[in-house]
């Protein structure tokens, strides 16, 4: 899922000054599950706005909403009707949602109440960690399946750097396990270590952000183009 | 490891293919356009090592680039060894700044991933790592034998004169691990390894066994990282906190003995004891490692305290160096 975190009162605050009425629109999707932008944290954030914009006197009056994923135009073209009477959108969906919102309603301002971080899970409660950046060429099959492009602080993709630290934590950061460590341990147990051996070559990023954006066509999925002859 | 025919030509080169006992150096660019620092340095290494690292941005902290500072210290007549991290740098860069350094006539190149950022004074800056070190090892070697840039290309008029060197740290976890990934640099078509420090011989020893008996040590030259300690304080400070770093209890006992009974408030004769014990404790080590099969030599760490090379090869009875093709 993608794993988001709220963004710090004072900045939505301040992304808020001079509006007067705002509708806080929550996903009930991945940031739902991560406890940053479902009913609830809409909820909790809205009222929380209202009582701080109402203490520097000027006051805001935040509706609340949430649909069932942003991310979809299908999910948000009710909001369409209401929005007139709102001077911005203030979105606790993640990038995509914020976006998706930005692209139908071009009139109205839509504004960031998270920041999106990842794609991950939760390790333990309360706690999530990335396990994924999209890279576009996934290499989990030599790699035990623990990813070096999202878990290893360097992408290392032959093994791990100098720096592990004991019991096998990162030296950029001892909460955080070293990935090659977990990969070695992995391949242990599968009984498959000697296919670390095998150099893996430079890797092709075009595939990755370097290539630009990315987008995906499934001809069988798009709607066949009429035949004018019918 | 010398099968008669030279990939590089350079000076380390040469001496590691004379089957003599090598020993290199390290200089870390200063933190400003100054040439100065770099010569100054150079003048206490010159004669007393083989060639010199030449550190890329180490630390994750902004320096003089290597490669300049690698042109100057050869304008010294002191060869140069580029440092080169995956961390600054794209394929294209490398490349480019590869055959930039070749036309300056430098050969040797470490090819490292480099300390994380967020070690340094750029923490918010972005890390590349397109390729990592063991790419970064093929890369370099795949121009010079194969005359191709990265992507297939034909180097028209030839690849660079590269030795290729690359780093290991043999203590750090996993432990099982770091034979293979010796190994691999070699596959990868690694020529010099340089170690990070060691101080536990018997550990050391272990790992050699191991590499030796890996083969590795038939198509690379193994140079055993060495430095002399400052004190107590400092040889505990590694053992407790720098990955991979051992330092024996034997060894920090005597660093603490060396100063006992000199008064706290001595801090010049303290110090200079101190350092004087660290230099007698590293002389007896490269003694050691010179009986260990399969070590071609040591590199010497000695960052911020170039002026205890001198004595310290001196001490060893590597000095003077062979001079000219070794």
């Amino acid at each position: 899922m993608i794993v988001a975190d709220q963004k710090p009162i004072k900045d939505i605050k301040e992304m808020l000054r001079g509006k007067k009425k705002v509708l806080a629109v929550g996903c009930g999707t991945c940031v739902t599950v991560c406890f940053a932008g479902g009913k609830r944290e809409v909820g909790v954030l809205s009222s929380a706005l209202r009582m701080a914009t109402k203490l520097d006197d000027e006051p805001v009056q935040i509706d609340e909403t949430v649909v069932q994923r942003q991310c979809e135009k299908e999910f948000i073209e009710h909001l369409g009707e209401q929005l007139d009477e709102y001077d911005a959108i203030l979105s606790l969906g993640c990038g995509v949602g914020v976006q998706t919102l930005a692209d139908l309603y071009p009139n109205t301002r839509v504004l960031p109440a998270l920041n999106t971080k990842f794609m991950g899970g939760p390790s333990e409660q309360g706690v999530w960690v990335e396990l994924c950046q999209g890279c576009g060429n996934c290499m989990l099959e030599y790699t035990g399946g623990i990813c070096p492009i999202s878990q290893c602080a360097k992408q290392l993709m032959n093994g791990p750097c100098g720096g592990t630290g004991k019991d096998g934590r990162c030296e950029v950061d001892p909460d955080t396990p070293c990935a090659w460590f977990n990969i070695w341990e992995r391949m242990d147990q599968l009984g498959i270590q000697d296919e670390l051996m095998q150099i893996q070559p430079a890797k092709d990023w075009s595939s990755s952000r370097d290539g630009g954006r990315r987008r995906i066509v499934r001809k069988d999925l798009q709607k066949p183009e009429l035949d004018e002859d019918i | 490891m010398n099968d008669g025919t030279l990939k590089s030509g350079s000076h380390l080169e040469n001496i590691l293919a004379a089957g003599q006992f090598v020993v290199t150096g390290e200089i870390g660019p200063p933190k400003s356009h100054d040439a100065g620092v770099i010569r100054e340095k150079c003048a206490l290494l010159n004669g007393c090592v083989d060639a010199a690292n030449i550190t890329d941005n180490q630390t994750g902290i902004v320096r003089m680039s290597s490669i300049a500072a690698g042109i100057l210290i050869q304008q010294e007549g002191l060869e140069p060894v580029i440092q080169m991290t995956c961390r600054d740098r794209n394929r294209l860069a490398m490349q480019s700044d590869i055959l930039g350094a070749a036309a300056h006539g430098i050969k040797n190149i470490l090819c490292l991933s480099g300390d994380h950022q967020s070690f340094g004074n750029h923490p918010g800056a972005k890390n590349v790592h397109d390729l990592d070190s063991m790419q970064l090892i093929r890369m370099l070697q795949e121009m010079r034998d194969k005359d191709q840039f990265q992507c297939g290309e034909e180097i028209k008029g030839g690849g660079p004169p590269l030795f290729i060197g690359a780093a290991a740290n043999p203590f750090a976890d996993p432990m099982d691990l770091r034979p293979l990934r010796l190994k691999k640099k070699a596959i990868a078509g690694a020529d010099f390894i340089q170690t990070q420090l060691i101080y536990d011989m018997d550990r050391f020893r272990e790992y050699m066994k191991k590499a030796v008996e890996l083969g590795v040590t038939e198509s690379m030259s193994i140079l055993a990282g060495v430095g002399p300690l400052k004190g107590a304080g400092m040889a505990r400070y590694m053992n407790n906190n720098v990955p991979g770093m051992s330092v024996p209890d034997h060894i920090i006992e005597r660093m603490e003995a060396a100063v006992k009974g000199i008064s706290s408030d001595d801090k010049k004769t303290r110090m200079e004891t101190s350092r004087a014990e660290g230099i007698r404790i590293c002389i007896e080590q490269i003694e050691e490692i010179k009986e260990i099969e399969g070590v071609a030599g040591v590199h010497i760490m000695a960052i911020e305290w170039e002026a205890a090379v001198r004595p310290f090869v001196e001490g060893a009875g590597l000095y003077p160096r062979p001079e000219g093709d070794g």
